[in-house]
């Protein structure tokens, strides 16, 4: 089993989605220049806060973190948070990231996530890191 | 004498001194994402109106009554009454956003149906919300929590369950006419209400939280009990309400799943985990798809993602991410 990064806002929402989760995962902080350094493969989760044009999705501090080589190379794919609520922009943040680094939206959920996104999200993972083992071996 | 005296010093706001950074974030979405009514050209769905029954008609103008009043309630006291519990005056700030974007809201109503209906039909829906005891019991809950001297706590609650759970018994018909390829402009300018509510319910979800974080835990809990037991009292109300309007259109049970996901939605941004359990709240795809049409539904762990498509690998800088 792999590693899990996530990024939330004061508002909590990833954080309440990942605490129930229950799965080891690496909070990347608001501010500051201490960035979580990942050693091995992992999947990001991460919020949506784009404009009704779609600009600004993607945290800074998530942007902070992914501007750099090494933490990329180590991305897998990503789980993008949301609110369906922003029509064509829901979940925006996990289309850009898949964009710029090459790896797949692998889930999208809506605020901190129901009963039903935390079974299918620890079945997918599960499911995900049993297939990249497999593709890497 | 008159010098003498004590007067409260009136502070001016610096948006360059900020307590709270999501006061700064939420302005600037909600300033970017400022619209009118006059930019959705709402005359190209005259034809669609036509092909509506008149029974389909009425639900609709009524539905857009009972839409007006919760804008209005919201614009007039509800946003308003929140403005003196402000923990910074960037968040009063905000709140006036959000006080006359409701009235934009309410507003738009007006011109839906000046461009569609007739005069007498719409009158008529008036006085039908003025009479209609559900709206009028789900109005005057929440009308009743913004009186001064109630505990600012509990405004909150009722705000976020107005913004984020109140309005979607009517936000339902334009995204079900939608997903007919029916009234496909009107729907447009739903989508624009949806999506500012959408923020306003987070925030003030959020300034609930940050306040709510700091009291003793009894007190806490205390809260929680109130949420939980004014989304009750509230439900029932829907409930009637839903069943009254779509009875007749056969669409009551498909509503009130709708209802169940946004009173787990409103609860979230309260920071509360849901009440409604996921096989009463899976929404019709169809109304989803409304909601959120040309977000690309494909993703891994759904299995519904058959022609997904890995994007090409960038250089990432900075200036890329668009910031």
């Amino acid at each position: 089993m792999s590693g899990l990064f996530y990024f939330s806002s004061a508002s909590g929402n990833t954080a309440r989605f990942v605490a129930r989760l229950g799965l080891p995962a690496a909070r990347i902080p608001m501010r500051g220049d201490e960035m979580p350094r990942p050693t091995g493969p992992f999947v990001l989760i991460c919020p949506t806060f784009a404009d009704g044009q779609g600009r600004s999705a993607v945290p800074k501090p998530v942007i902070r973190f992914l501007n750099d080589p090494e933490r990329r190379a180590h991305l897998r794919g990503v789980i993008a948070t949301g609110n369906r609520n922003f029509g064509a922009t829901f979940a925006l943040a996990g289309r850009v990231i898949s964009e710029k680094c090459g790896v797949p939206v692998l889930y999208r959920l809506e605020l901190a996530g129901t009963d039903t996104d935390l079974a299918r999200t620890r079945a997918g993972l599960a499911v995900f890191w049993g297939t990249e083992c497999l593709t890497m071996a | 004498m008159k010098d003498m005296t004590p007067k409260t010093v009136l502070k001016a706001i610096n948006w360059n001194r900020i307590q709270d950074d999501k006061d700064l974030e939420v302005w600037n979405r909600l300033t970017v994402n400022f619209w009118l009514p006059e930019k959705v050209p709402l005359s190209n769905d005259v034809q669609s109106w036509a092909t509506l029954t008149p029974a389909e008609r009425e639900l609709t103008i009524r539905v857009f009554t009972g839409l007006t009043l919760l804008d209005t309630i919201q614009n007039t006291v509800g946003a308003p009454s929140l403005m003196p519990d402000a923990q910074t005056p960037h968040e009063e700030a905000v709140l006036s956003n959000i006080s006359f974007m409701e009235a934009v809201h309410a507003r738009s109503y007006s011109s839906i149906f000046s461009t569609l209906c007739s005069t007498p039909e719409v009158d008529a829906a008036f006085r039908w919300s003025e009479e209609n005891p559900h709206l009028q019991a789900k109005a005057q809950t929440i009308v009743d929590k913004y009186r001064a001297g109630e505990d600012p706590n509990k405004r909150k609650i009722a705000s976020v369950f107005l913004e984020s759970f109140l309005f979607y018994s009517g936000f339902y018909l334009p995204m079900y006419w939608s997903s007919r390829a029916k009234l496909t402009n009107t729907a447009d300018l739903i989508r624009l209400i949806i999506r500012d509510e959408a923020v306003h319910g987070y925030y003030i979800g959020y300034k609930y939280q940050r306040a709510v974080e700091r009291l003793p835990q009894a007190e806490q809990d205390a809260l929680k009990d109130f949420a939980f037991s004014l989304m009750f009292d509230l439900y029932d109300i829907e409930a009637k309400y839903t069943e009254e309007l779509y009875d007749g259109i056969g669409l009551t049970e498909d509503v009130k799943k709708f209802l169940h996901y946004n009173a787990n939605k409103a609860l979230m941004n309260l920071g509360y985990e849901a009440l409604f359990p996921p096989q009463v709240s899976e929404v019709n795809p169809a109304i989803l798809a409304a909601l959120s049409p040309d977000s690309e539904n494909h993703d891994f762990f759904s299995g519904s993602g058959s022609s997904y498509v890995i994007g090409k690998a960038v250089a990432t800088e900075d200036e890329d991410w668009d910031f």
